[in-house]
C-alpha cells in the first residue's frame, strides 16, 4: 500500500478496525439475524450517519450541535415526499375529493399540490435535494452564527431552538407536512416495492455501503490538513485566527458535512422504515444522537457507529423488558460517559484493551495522539 | 381583526396581555434561577426544568398535608413556597457536589450530563408520583377572578404569581448587587483566579450560587401549581424557551432577562389570540433566533473578562 492510502485508512490499526466493522455489517449481522432484526439494525445504522457527522463537528471541530435531528429530518422528509407522491398517483387515490395528492392533504381540504412538493416528482431531483436542502440550511445557520463568532454553548442552545421551531412548524402545518403522524404509508420506489424482504436486504446493504463511504470521507477530512486545523481551532481558536486562517469558513464547512451525512442517514431511514415523522426532528432525538457519539467516542468515526448500535440495542432491550428503567439507564449513560469516559468506547479501547492486546502479542503500540488530546479534557475556548 | 368592536378589542388586548404576564411570570421565575446559574456561572443546567418540577411536587405534597388540617388550608401556601425553595436548594447543592463541580471547565459536557440528570429525575417523578398530572388544592383566596368592569376578567392566581415574581426579583437583585455574598458571586464570575487570590472561597461560592438558582426554580414550581397542574415533564417543557429568554436578554444581565422574558411572553400571547398557538410560537421563536443571529450578545450585554 502506498503511503497516502495507508494514512487515509488510519494506518494499520485503522484499516483493521474498518475491515472488522465492514465484516460485521456485511457478513456477520445478515447471517446472525433474521430480516426483521436486520431491518432494525439498518435503522440503527442510519443514526450512525448522524453520529459520524457529530464526530467531525463536535469531536474535531468542537461545535456541539444539538440540532442534528433537523438535518436527519430534512433528508428523511425529502425522501418521504418523493415516495409519498409516488404512492398517491391519481389511480390509487381516486376516492379522495382531489385525486393525485397525498391523503393527508386531502383530509386537510387542500386541493392543489403546494409548490415545494413539485420537485419531488422526480427521483434524480429528490436525491439531489436530499443532500442540498439540509446542506444549504446548515450553511445558512453556520454562516449566520460562525461569522459572528457565536460558538460553544450559545451555538448549542440556538441549534436546539431551531430544532424546536422546525418540530412545531411540521406539527402545526399538518396539511403540508402530515403533522404529528408524519408522512406514512410509503410503498414503492419507482415501482419497486420497498416493503418486501428482498428489498429490505438490498436497502440494508446500500445503507452499509453508504455508511462505510461516509466513514472514508470522514477519515479523509481528519487526516488532511483540514483535520489538524479543526483540532487546533477546537483547542485554541484565537491562535488559529491570529495565524491568518479564516476560522469561520472551516467551521461552516465541517458543520455542512455533518449535516449532509445526517441527511443521508435520514433518507435511508425513510427508505428502510417506511415513514418519517417529527419525532425524529426535535430536541429529544437530537440530543439522543449526541449520546450515540459520546458513548462511541467523540474522536472516533468507527466508535461512533458502535455507539449508535449499542445505545439503540440497549434502548430496544430496556424498553421491551424494563420500560421504566430505560430513561434512568439513558440518563446514567449520559452522566457516566461524560464524567468517567470522555472518549467513550473508543477511548476505553485505546487506553485499556489495546495495550493488553499488545502485551499479549509482545509488541509495543504507540499511543494514538488524537485520543490523548481529548483525554486531557477538551476545553472549549469561550466565545 | 374583523367582528370586534373597539372596546372589545381593548378588553381582549388587556386580557391577552395579562395572560402574557402570567407566562412572563413563569419565564422570569425560571429564568431568574437560570440567569444566576448560566449567566453568572456559565453552567448550562438542562435539568433546571426538573427543579421547577421538584418545587411544584413539594407544593402539591404540602397541600395534601394541609388537607388533613383544614384550618391550615388558607395559609399553607406561604409555607409551601418555603419548602419548595428548601427542597430544590438541597437537591441543587447535592447535584453541584456530585456532578457540576467536576465539569466547570467543560461547558458542553455539563450540558450533556445535566440532560442525563433531567431524564433520571423525570423517571423518578413518574415512579414516585405517577404519570398523571396532579394539582394542589388552592386556598379559596387564590381562586376566582377580579372583574374591574363587564367583559374584563383578571384571574387572581395570575395576580398572585405576578406579585411573587416581583418580590423574588427584588430579592435576587438585592442579593446580587447589594449584599456581600452577591459581591463575591460577581467577583468570582468576572475573574475567578483573582477572586480566589483575594481570599474568596470560589468553590463554596459556586456551590451556594448553584443551589440558590435551583431553589429559585423551586419557588417558580410553587408558583406554577397555581396556574397549571403538575406532571413529570412539566418543567422540561419550558427549558428551551427559558434558555432562549436568558440568551436573548444577554447572559449576565438581570434587566435583560426581564426585558426579554416580557417581550417573548407578550409576543407569544398576543399573537396567539389572532393566529394559532403554534404559529404564534414559531413566529416568536424565529424572531428571537433571527435577532440573536444578528446580535449574538443579546439585548443587554455586560462585558466580562473570561
Amino acid at each position: 500500500m502506498n503511503k497516502a492510502l495507508t494514512q487515509w485508512l488510519g494506518g494499520r490499526d485503522g484499516a483493521i478496525s474498518l475491515a472488522i466493522l465492514a465484516a460485521l455489517i456485511f457478513v456477520v449481522m445478515p447471517l446472525a439475524f433474521d430480516i426483521f432484526r436486520l431491518n432494525l439494525i439498518g435503522k440503527y445504522l442510519t443514526y450512525a450517519f448522524v453520529a459520524i457527522g457529530l464526530v467531525l463537528c463536535w469531536g474535531y471541530g468542537g461545535i456541539l450541535s444539538l440540532g442534528q435531528g433537523i438535518f436527519f429530518g430534512l433528508g428523511g422528509y425529502c425522501m418521504a415526499m418523493f415516495l409519498k407522491l409516488e404512492a398517491s398517483d391519481p389511480v390509487s387515490t381516486k376516492i379522495q375529493s382531489t385525486p393525485g395528492i397525498p391523503d393527508f392533504m386531502d383530509w386537510n381540504q387542500i386541493t392543489e399540490l403546494p409548490w415545494f412538493w413539485q420537485p419531488f416528482h422526480s427521483l434524480p431531483l429528490t436525491l439531489i435535494l436530499v443532500i442540498v436542502v439540509p446542506g444549504l440550511f446548515a450553511y445558512f445557520i453556520g454562516a449566520a452564527m460562525f461569522k459572528r463568532r457565536v460558538s460553544g454553548v450559545y451555538f448549542s442552545i440556538i441549534t436546539q431552538a431551531i430544532a424546536s421551531i422546525l418540530t412545531i412548524l411540521i406539527i402545526g402545518q399538518q396539511g403540508y407536512t402530515g403533522g404529528v403522524n408524519g408522512i406514512t404509508d410509503l410503498r414503492t420506489l419507482l415501482g419497486w416495492d420497498i416493503r418486501t424482504d428482498s428489498a429490505k436486504y438490498v436497502l440494508y446493504y446500500l445503507n452499509g455501503a453508504l455508511l462505510i463511504s461516509c466513514i472514508l470521507v470522514g477519515r479523509a477530512i481528519i487526516t488532511s490538513k483540514l483535520g489538524k486545523l479543526l483540532l487546533a481551532m477546537r483547542d485554541r481558536e484565537d491562535r488559529v485566527r491570529f495565524s491568518g486562517y479564516d476560522v469561520s469558513s472551516f467551521k461552516i464547512f465541517v458543520f455542512c458535512v455533518g449535516a449532509m451525512m445526517s441527511a443521508i442517514g435520514g433518507a435511508m431511514f425513510t427508505l428502510q422504515v417506511g415513514f418519517m415523522s417529527p419525532s425524529f426532528v426535535g430536541i429529544v432525538p437530537s440530543i439522543e444522537m449526541v449520546i450515540f457519539t459520546a458513548v462511541g467516542g467523540r474522536m472516533s468515526l468507527i466508535g461512533a457507529v458502535y455507539g449508535a448500535l449499542l445505545v439503540n440495542f440497549g434502548k430496544t432491550y430496556f424498553s421491551e423488558s424494563f420500560p421504566t428503567l430505560w430513561l434512568v439507564f439513558m440518563g446514567a449513560l449520559f452522566i457516566g460517559v461524560v464524567m468517567g469516559f470522555p472518549n467513550g468506547l473508543a477511548g476505553l479501547y485505546s487506553s485499556h484493551i489495546k495495550p493488553r492486546l499488545a502485551r499479549r502479542a509482545g509488541r509495543k503500540v504507540p499511543q494514538q495522539p488524537a485520543a490523548e488530546g481529548a483525554a486531557a479534557g477538551h476545553s472549549n475556548p469561550s466565545a | 381583526m374583523g367582528g370586534y368592536s373597539p372596546s372589545e378589542l381593548v378588553d381582549i388586548f388587556t386580557m391577552q396581555a395579562f395572560a402574557g404576564i402570567s407566562l412572563f411570570s413563569v419565564f422570569v421565575l425560571m429564568a431568574l434561577g437560570l440567569a444566576i446559574i448560566f449567566g453568572q456561572m456559565g453552567v448550562i443546567n438542562m435539568a433546571h426544568g426538573e427543579f421547577l418540577t421538584i418545587g411544584a411536587y413539594s407544593t402539591v405534597m404540602m397541600s395534601k398535608l394541609a388537607e388533613h388540617y383544614p384550618s391550615m388550608l388558607n395559609y399553607y401556601f406561604f409555607l409551601a413556597v418555603l419548602v419548595a425553595f428548601l427542597v430544590a436548594f438541597i437537591v441543587g447543592y447535592l447535584v453541584e457536589l456530585g456532578i457540576i463541580r467536576h465539569l466547570y471547565k467543560r461547558p458542553l459536557d455539563t450540558l450533556l450530563a445535566t440532560w442525563g440528570l433531567s431524564l433520571i429525575m423525570q423517571q423518578f417523578f413518574r415512579s414516585a408520583f405517577g404519570a398523571r398530572e396532579v394539582s394542589a388544592t388552592l386556598p379559596d383566596w387564590l381562586m376566582g377572578s377580579w372583574t374591574p368592569r363587564e367583559g374584563l376578567d383578571i384571574p387572581i392566581n395570575g395576580l398572585f404569581v405576578l406579585g411573587l415574581t416581583v418580590v423574588l426579583s427584588a430579592a435576587v437583585f438585592i442579593f446580587l448587587y447589594r449584599s456581600r455574598w452577591g459581591l463575591k458571586v460577581r467577583a468570582t464570575t468576572q475573574n475567578r483566579a483573582m477572586a480566589g487570590a483575594v481570599g474568596i472561597d470560589t468553590a463554596k461560592v459556586d456551590r451556594i450560587t448553584f443551589a440558590l438558582g435551583c431553589g429559585i426554580a423551586g419557588v417558580a414550581g410553587a408558583a406554577f401549581t397555581t396556574i397549571a397542574s403538575t406532571g413529570p415533564t412539566s418543567g422540561s417543557l419550558y427549558i428551551v424557551d427559558t434558555f432562549l429568554v436568558v440568551v436573548f436578554g444577554g447572559a449576565g444581565s438581570l434587566i435583560g432577562t426581564f426585558a426579554s422574558a416580557f417581550s417573548i411572553a407578550q409576543a407569544q400571547s398576543i399573537l396567539g389570540f389572532f393566529l394559532s398557538g403554534s404559529t404564534a410560537k414559531v413566529i416568536t421563536l424565529v424572531a428571537v433566533v433571527g435577532i440573536l443571529m444578528a446580535r449574538p450578545e443579546g439585548l443587554f450585554s455586560i462585558r466580562v473578562r473570561k
